[in-house]
């Protein structure tokens, strides 16, 4: 078996996964410049809904496909009513306050959503059906599960359509002119809070299908998995340039299989001194050697204090 | 006049906090120990505080200092190693090597817009965190989630602060000693955040934190004067580390989790950013809530559904969560806001 090859196809399923993430960080920054602390516990919120609804229908016949599509159908509304809640509540009022404050309230909410998810599924993570056929196929010496086609595509679909949606329609544009000059944009007849409201709604509907994704490929989806998530995914948002919605795509994608690499090859570079249960801090080096070496990101531009 | 009653009222307060732990003991024992970690806690806020409060930069990974100063005591001062230095020696180091942490993670995340340190320090903190967890192999150097236990207390020749001793029938339990020398630390580390807020330096945080730009056109510094306030932030934490230590006596990765840095930062606004009184009221407030929801919440559930449905922990929580929003949003300068802070969270609302 290729290690090499494996890892990379390892990293291009998480990496996928991050950059859907990544782009709900990336949306809201580009447009309103905060940190929403509190999208990892969406695609939490996503991943127990849609993980909730698949097992109560796994019991039945319908085809497993389908009783996936269910879950995320489920998850999508939930996660874009929640998105949208936190937005009017714990940031709207903020607007134009000090930059602590909507960070402060963003961390509030994450730590909000984090217990009560926790009141409403318990400690126990809940384990994914045993639905899908384990298809796999051999690709050069490594191995490619359905699953990860699947997420990979997905992947590519969503990323696919929010480009469009963000450079083809009206929305997209009063989008992009709202992230340039909120003022101005609102001088030319936009609704600034209407599309800073559809923002997040966009980026926790992506949010949702990502939970989903990400628990169908580790097979569990826990009440604590947001924060770890949402941090990798910023820090993915961080690398390609925060606000460049292609940026997201390819930090995540790069952080992806920077991560799936350091874990398989960290054991013999280093003696086996370090294994792989340090994967989860490749993200965090990659993200402060980022801040040090190139802090606009790869496709970003400056970042230092608006004067 | 004045004067003279505002110094019966500091002797009254100074008598009341002096018979406080006797009152305490006859409630039971683990009322001192929950008072003593108040005060610990409210130390760590006053640390948090220069960071926070003073110099506007949210630090959300503030409890690996902490850490980094429980583990400098763990690994000098218990059987782990073998090494029993006396504490006055290894507090010192501790507050030295979470600054040298501080000045790190400061040096190369300072120089960016002040969203980009909560994230980074909020990764250094889960950083700190998984290396605990794992450098227990090849070499045992923390000996991983177990942790390190049997740590030393704090000695002064063969006086020792664990052990219960009478004096003129007072009984001196061990938590009655540390609550002094706590009160102490704590009073210590009031006097620096009065003499700091007002200093040359303290007013140089305050002018980096309402107008970074205009600081730098007045001649100051703006990186070093943040570094600054990181390594002095991240000191306190140290220190407050050992002290934890030493007084738990056992430590593991588990005391030094994310949302111990929440907590830490919600009793900082709750109790009002910047305003060294409010930093303490916030402590003490925020440490005594799980005790009470201990009180509470527990047996009104009993009563009603005859079990336990929701952990007071989770209560706990969510409250902590709700706090930190609910100041943001109606009270954004906190409980006993300091004056310049609530002029400026209040202006641009």
């Amino acid at each position: 078996m290729d290690i090499f090859l494996q890892q990379i196809i390892n990293g291009l399923t998480l990496g996928s996964v991050y950059a859907v993430v990544a782009l709900g960080y990336t949306m809201v920054y580009g447009i309103i410049q905060l940190i929403n602390f509190a999208h990892g516990e969406v695609v939490m919120i996503g991943a127990m809904v849609a993980f909730s609804v698949i097992t109560a229908f796994a019991g039945t016949t319908l085809p497993p496909v389908l009783i996936v599509f269910a879950g995320i159908l489920a998850a999508v509304p939930v996660c874009m009513l929640v998105g949208y809640a936190m937005e009017r509540i714990a940031y709207r009022p903020l607007r134009g306050a000090p930059r602590l404050a909507p960070l402060i309230t963003a961390i509030g909410i994450s730590i909000i959503l984090q217990h009560l998810a926790l009141l409403v599924w318990s400690r126990a993570p809940l384990a994914f059906p045993q639905i899908i056929p384990l298809a796999s196929f051999e690709v050069g010496g490594a191995i490619i599960t359905g699953v990860q086609i699947a997420i990979i595509l997905t992947s590519v679909l969503m990323m696919a359509g929010l480009t469009l949606m963000v450079y083809r329609t009206k929305l997209g544009i009063a989008m992009r002119a709202t992230s340039q000059n909120p003022q101005v944009a609102g001088l030319m007849g936009i609704d600034i809070d209407r599309v800073i409201a559809f923002t997040f709604i966009v980026g926790a509907a992506m949010g949702a299908v990502a939970g989903v994704m990400v628990g169908t490929y580790y097979g569990v989806a826990h009440y604590s998995m947001g924060s770890l998530l949402g941090l990798k995914a910023f820090s993915a948002a961080v690398l390609g340039g925060i606000g460049n919605l292609a940026g997201a795509m390819l930090g995540g994608i790069l952080l992806g299989v920077v991560e799936a690499l350091g874990a398989g090859y960290i054991g013999d570079l280093t003696n086996n001194i370090f294994g792989s249960n340090y994967q989860d801090v490749f993200a965090f080096l990659v993200l402060i050697a980022v801040l040090v070496f190139r802090p606009s990101g790869l496709l970003g531009e400056r970042v230092g204090d608006r004067v | 006049m004045r004067h003279r009653s505002n110094r019966t009222g500091i002797a009254l307060v100074a008598i009341a906090l002096i018979g406080l732990p006797f009152a305490l003991a006859y409630a039971g024992t683990a009322w001192v120990r929950i008072t003593n970690l108040a005060i610990l806690f409210a130390f760590l806020s006053l640390g948090l505080n220069i960071v926070v409060g003073f110099a506007g930069l949210l630090d959300l990974g503030y409890i690996a200092f902490y850490a980094v100063g429980a583990y400098v005591y763990a690994l000098l001062a218990s059987p782990h190693f073998d090494l029993h230095l006396p504490f006055w020696i290894i507090l010192p180091i501790g507050a030295l090597v979470a600054c040298v942490f501080g000045v790190l993670l400061g040096a190369p995340t300072l120089k960016l817009r002040g969203d980009y340190l909560a994230i980074v320090t909020l990764g250094f903190g889960e950083i700190v965190r998984i290396f605990l967890n794992n450098l227990s192999r090849p070499v045992n150097i923390t000996n991983g989630p177990q942790g390190i236990s049997r740590i030393d207390p704090f000695r002064f020749g063969s006086f020792s602060f664990s052990q219960n001793e009478a004096y003129f029938g007072l009984s001196l339990s061990g938590p009655i000693k540390y609550y002094y020398l706590l009160l102490l630390l704590l009073l210590f580390a009031i006097a620096v955040n009065l003499r700091l807020q007002h200093s040359r330096i303290g007013r140089a945080w305050e002018a980096v934190r309402e107008d970074e730009v205009a600081a730098r056109a007045m001649g100051i510094n703006t990186t070093n004067i943040k570094l600054l306030a990181f390594a002095m932030g991240a000191s306190f934490g140290g220190i407050a580390g050992g002290m934890f230590a030493a007084i738990q006596g056992f430590i593991s990765p588990e005391s030094f989790v994310l949302v111990e840095s929440v907590m830490v930062l919600s009793m900082v606004v709750l109790g009002g950013m910047g305003n060294v009184w409010g930093v303490v009221l916030g402590a003490v407030l925020l440490s005594f809530v799980p005790e009470l929801l201990r009180y509470t919440v527990e047996p009104v559930q009993l009563a009603l559904f005859g079990r336990a449905i929701i952990e007071p922990e989770v209560i706990r929580m969510l409250l902590f969560g709700l706090a930190l929003v609910l100041m943001m949003l109606y009270r954004p300068a906190g409980l006993l806001p300091s004056v310049v802070r609530k002029r400026e969270l209040e202006k641009a609302a």
